[in-house]
């Protein structure tokens, strides 16, 4: 099991800035291991969706050119505070994980 | 099916990226970034990265802001921000031109969510960072130069 995301959620004015950061490896596929000389395998994000109440708001593809560990920070605006946060992703080899937080 | 996709042709004529889509044999979806085809995330070069999104020639645009670093010492983690302020935005693609895979990632709005997205993203080499925005149906792009000494792509 993958590990949990950090999510921060503050409102500024009238719009919710949602910061997410996931643990992941993001492995391209194109990297040499350093001591076998082998590539290794891609294993990277391939979707992440993030909700507020229940409501997509995001809808992300990626793949092996976003840095490990990604970070994502996007807006949403009518969201109040109070309101649930909900960010998931799935990568190339079906691993999952959905992370919760409320706006604060 | 055959009704639907008279429907998208219909709806969308003008919009040289669905045709494009059409011609590839791909029947492209309302939202023509959230639905790019998987294979735009391995396409190699930029044309073939763009073909494969399905987007024609986006106008440049003044309203979108790309903050970057001028500089950035590590290719693995150069942090990214795409501001669009065109009304209507739906979609910013963000792409890196000179990785092996240039098209790095593609986000998609509803409901609320603002035309911004901050995110970090790996680069080969010193080249511009293109992103790439749907409003109303349209396409409009920007790019900023970031120059990379250490590549973040390979090791």
């Amino acid at each position: 099991m993958a590990e949990p995301m950090k999510i921060r959620a503050t409102m500024q004015g009238d719009v919710a800035d949602v910061k997410v950061l996931m643990n992941h490896p993001m492995e391209t596929g194109l990297r040499k291991d350093a001591k076998t000389g082998q590539l290794v395998p891609a294993h990277h994000i391939n979707t992440v969706t993030a909700k507020v109440n229940g409501t997509t708001v995001l809808e992300g593809s990626m793949a092996g050119g976003v840095s490990k560990n990604p970070y994502l920070g996007f807006k949403v605006k009518g969201a109040k505070a109070g309101d649930t946060v909900e960010v998931s992703w799935e990568d190339n080899k079906g691993d999952k994980r959905t992370d919760t937080a409320k706006i604060g | 099916m055959n009704a639907l996709r008279r429907n998208v042709l219909k709806g969308a004529t003008g919009a040289g990226a669905v045709a494009v889509a059409v011609a590839a044999g791909l029947l492209a979806p309302a939202r023509v970034l959230a639905a790019i085809p998987r294979s735009a995330f391995e396409a190699k070069g930029m044309a073939d990265a763009m073909k494969a999104m399905g987007v024609a020639a986006p106008a440049d645009s003044k309203d979108i802001s790309i903050k970057a670093p001028d500089i950035a010492e590590n290719g693995a983690v150069v942090p990214v921000e795409v501001t669009s302020s065109i009304a209507g935005t739906s979609g910013i693609a963000i792409l890196a031109e000179k990785n092996a895979t240039p098209l790095v990632a593609d986000f998609g709005f509803s409901n609320g969510a603002q035309g911004f997205i901050s995110t970090r993203i790996k680069m080969a080499n010193t080249s511009l960072v293109r992103a790439i925005v749907t409003a109303g149906g349209k396409t409009y792009t920007a790019a900023k130069e970031v120059k990379v000494t250490i590549g973040g792509c390979g090791g």
